[in-house]
């Protein structure tokens, strides 16, 4: 039986690791600001996302805070990120 | 990996599991395929959203499981994702029109020069 959540647990490791490398792709060569901005986001998601499934295997909870931290930092990071490509500036007087 | 998981998370958690991964990598496809910026727009945000909901809820029931309690951590995490992608969506598609705006008047001003 665990033999199948092995399973299930490495076919959706296999898929992140592709999505996060799409996400990279769109990194490394998008046209415009804002698609590297959408890249970033994309790929914090994904990376906190492969966290957890780490913390699955490993059956350890030390994971989890990591995960948690990550999605907390990239709900700052993409909002600092898009506000400045909007304004010019993060934080206006 | 884990010795004992009950029937109860084995199943649900193993479909979840699936399904959240090719959903995310249906949205972080969409990063390559989908042509100009509004519409690559759209791929992350809903795959994402979805795929990680799937992870999350398959991450609850088994760290349920292995504690022998109920774990509802995940709850905050899902939280800031739900919060996260919209609030990114909208800023980011309002930067993305007024640099094209920005960029026209400044295309028109430097073909008057």
């Amino acid at each position: 039986m665990n033999a199948v959540f092995a399973g299930a647990l490495w076919f959706a490791q296999l898929c992140l690791l592709l999505a996060i490398a799409c996400a990279a792709f769109r990194l490394l060569r998008g046209p415009a600001a804002q698609d590297r901005v959408l890249a970033l986001d994309t790929l914090n998601v994904n990376c906190m996302l492969m966290l957890l499934m780490l913390g699955m295997r490993s059956s350890s909870t030390a994971y989890f805070d990591m995960a948690l931290l990550m999605g907390l930092f990239g709900f700052v990071s993409s909002i600092a990120l898009a506000k400045f490509l909007l304004r010019g500036e993060v934080i206006e007087p | 990996m884990t010795t004992q998981l009950p029937l109860w998370v084995t199943i649900p958690g193993s479909l979840l599991l699936v399904i959240g991964g090719l959903l995310t990598l249906i949205g972080s496809l969409g990063l390559i395929r989908l042509r100009g910026f509004s519409a690559r727009m759209h791929g992350p945000s809903l795959g994402n959203t979805l795929g990680g909901g799937c992870v999350l809820i398959a991450s609850m029931l088994t760290s349920s499981a292995l504690l022998d309690r109920i774990v509802l951590h995940e709850i905050i995490i899902a939280a800031c994702i739900l919060i996260n992608s919209p609030i990114t969506a909208m800023l980011l598609m309002r930067a993305a029109s007024y640099r094209a705006i920005a960029r026209k008047q400044n295309d028109r001003a430097a073909a008057s020069d």
